[in-house]
């Protein structure tokens, strides 16, 4: 079971709490992830990947581990601890402004 | 007992005002989606209780908002705009080619016969379809085909920002752009072009009566003359009097013609509102006195209506889509500011009061008249 933090508005929009948990096929990628989450939210859809083009939107970012996986690609592989459910993915709408 | 019910969209949400027919209380509830930018908010003349609003922000993208039950619950509908085909390019600000890319709606317009048939006008400018309550898009092509590549954007976007559909006529159907102009289909949507003869821009445009590039603000018209056009312009007010087909200024004793909403009156069809800004680069009104304009005679000679909004020290704007009239037998007339006002007249603009003082800046204003 993945944990996957959302940013407040994404969770209004989804009506969930931070914190969703989800099932992912193998691989456990940033995109099987999305997918999964997609299929279970509809209404993310457009939300986090650009509709047309797939790509995450300018303006999101990834955390997992400590780290920034906003650049990583898609298809790579996800950090063992997010596999497993003891560490998060993290949603994040980037800092702007004040 | 009628009732009127105006939709507010603001930069944090959307709001909804009611009250009877002698708008005296008011109730107000929201935020709804609170948060998010509201562009627009409207209702379908076919069904009231069926309510659109156009839900964005930069982070997250477009998602599209339906409630049948008049904003009891809300629901999320389809968000998939797609281009038709390869959308090509259009003009940047400094007129070189650049990619047409989706960003958001900004317009609403539901059909007068179907709840479920409702119009979206889009940034990076283009219009599209729904015949299923939202939960897919059309888009029709052809209107980028009417010069699209030298269309520009303006200060807000390149975006479709005003749609009107003749009551007498569904397959006639006018929208505005920004900066690129008005335009009509004559055929449901199938054919476009450039209806802007008579549109001057002499410091906006090379070519000051070019085809197309023109700054259009909005445009209105009233449902009993659909081919009696009245726009703001970047600069002018302007009037057509043969569905677009040459527009004449009639901007005449206004203190500035820069602006963005203007409307009819409900029952008088040569009566119309402006509200005048000092210019482009001060939006906000001349001399800090907000003061709605009313000509009883089509234009050319306008009328302060000031009994009730303030006179001095207002610096606020009111943007292109916020302001809007009701039908019951005295016209209600009502506008939202950026500074979060939203004020209304019961007797035809000869007088105001805030309904509302201090909501987000309001982005959009529409009204319904529930008999």
């Amino acid at each position: 079971m993945i944990r996957v933090v959302l940013p407040p508005h994404l969770r209004q929009l989804a009506n969930v709490d931070r914190v969703v948990e989800i099932q992912v096929k193998e691989p456990l990628t940033l995109r099987t992830v999305l997918d999964a989450l997609e299929a279970r939210y509809p209404v993310l859809r457009g939300t986090i990947r650009d509709y047309t083009t797939q790509e995450r939107r300018a303006f999101i970012r990834f955390f997992a581990c400590g780290q920034d996986l906003s650049h990583e690609p898609l298809d790579a592989p996800l950090p063992e601890t997010v596999a497993s459910g003891a560490e998060y993915l993290m949603v994040v709408g980037a800092m702007a402004g004040g | 007992m009628s009732e009127v019910r105006v939709l507010v969209g603001t930069h944090k949400g959307a709001f909804m005002l009611n009250s009877d027919g002698k708008r005296k209380r008011w109730d107000v509830s929201g935020p709804f989606f609170a948060g998010w930018e509201i562009y627009h908010f409207n209702g379908s003349p076919a069904d009231p209780d069926r309510l659109y609003a156009s839900q964005s922000n930069g982070w997250f993208g477009q998602v599209i908002q339906r409630s049948n039950d008049g904003g009891k619950t809300w629901e999320a509908a389809g968000n998939k705009f797609t281009y038709d085909g390869v959308p090509g390019t259009h003009q940047w600000y400094d007129g070189t080619p650049h990619p047409w890319e989706f960003k958001r709606v900004w317009n609403l317009v539901p059909s007068f016969t179907d709840p479920d048939t409702v119009y979206a006008g889009v940034e990076d400018a283009a219009l599209f379809r729904s015949k299923d309550g939202g939960q897919t898009w059309e888009e029709f092509p052809g209107l980028r085909k009417a010069k699209g590549n030298l269309w520009q954007p303006g200060a807000g976007g390149m975006c479709l920002h005003t749609i009107l559909i003749d009551p007498s006529n569904s397959k006639r159907i006018f929208v505005a752009i920004s900066a690129a102009g008005a335009f009509r289909t004559d055929d449901d949507g199938q054919n476009w072009r450039p209806i802007n003869r008579g549109l001057i821009s002499p410091n906006e445009l090379p070519d000051t009566t070019a085809e197309v590039g023109h700054c259009v603000h909005n445009i209105s018209m009233h449902p009993s003359r659909p081919g009696v056009l009245f726009m703001q312009k970047h600069w002018d007010v302007m009037r057509s009097d043969d569905a677009g087909e040459m527009w004449h200024e009639i901007s005449g004793n206004l203190p500035s013609d820069f602006g963005f909403p203007i409307a009819v009156h409900a029952h008088e069809p040569e009566t119309i509102y402006v509200v005048p800004i000092k210019s482009d680069s001060e939006h906000y009104p001349p001399e800090g006195k907000l003061r709605v304009y009313r000509s009883r005679k089509g234009g050319n000679e306008w009328e302060a209506l000031t009994n009730g909004l303030p006179q001095g020290n207002c610096y606020v704007n009111i943007l292109r889509s916020a302001m809007a009239v009701d039908s019951l037998d005295s016209c209600g007339i009502y506008f939202g500011t950026t500074g979060g006002q939203v004020y209304g007249s019961a007797d035809s603009g000869d007088t105001w009061t805030p309904i509302v003082r201090d909501l987000p800046a309001v982005l959009s204003v529409e009204v319904q008249t529930l008999r």
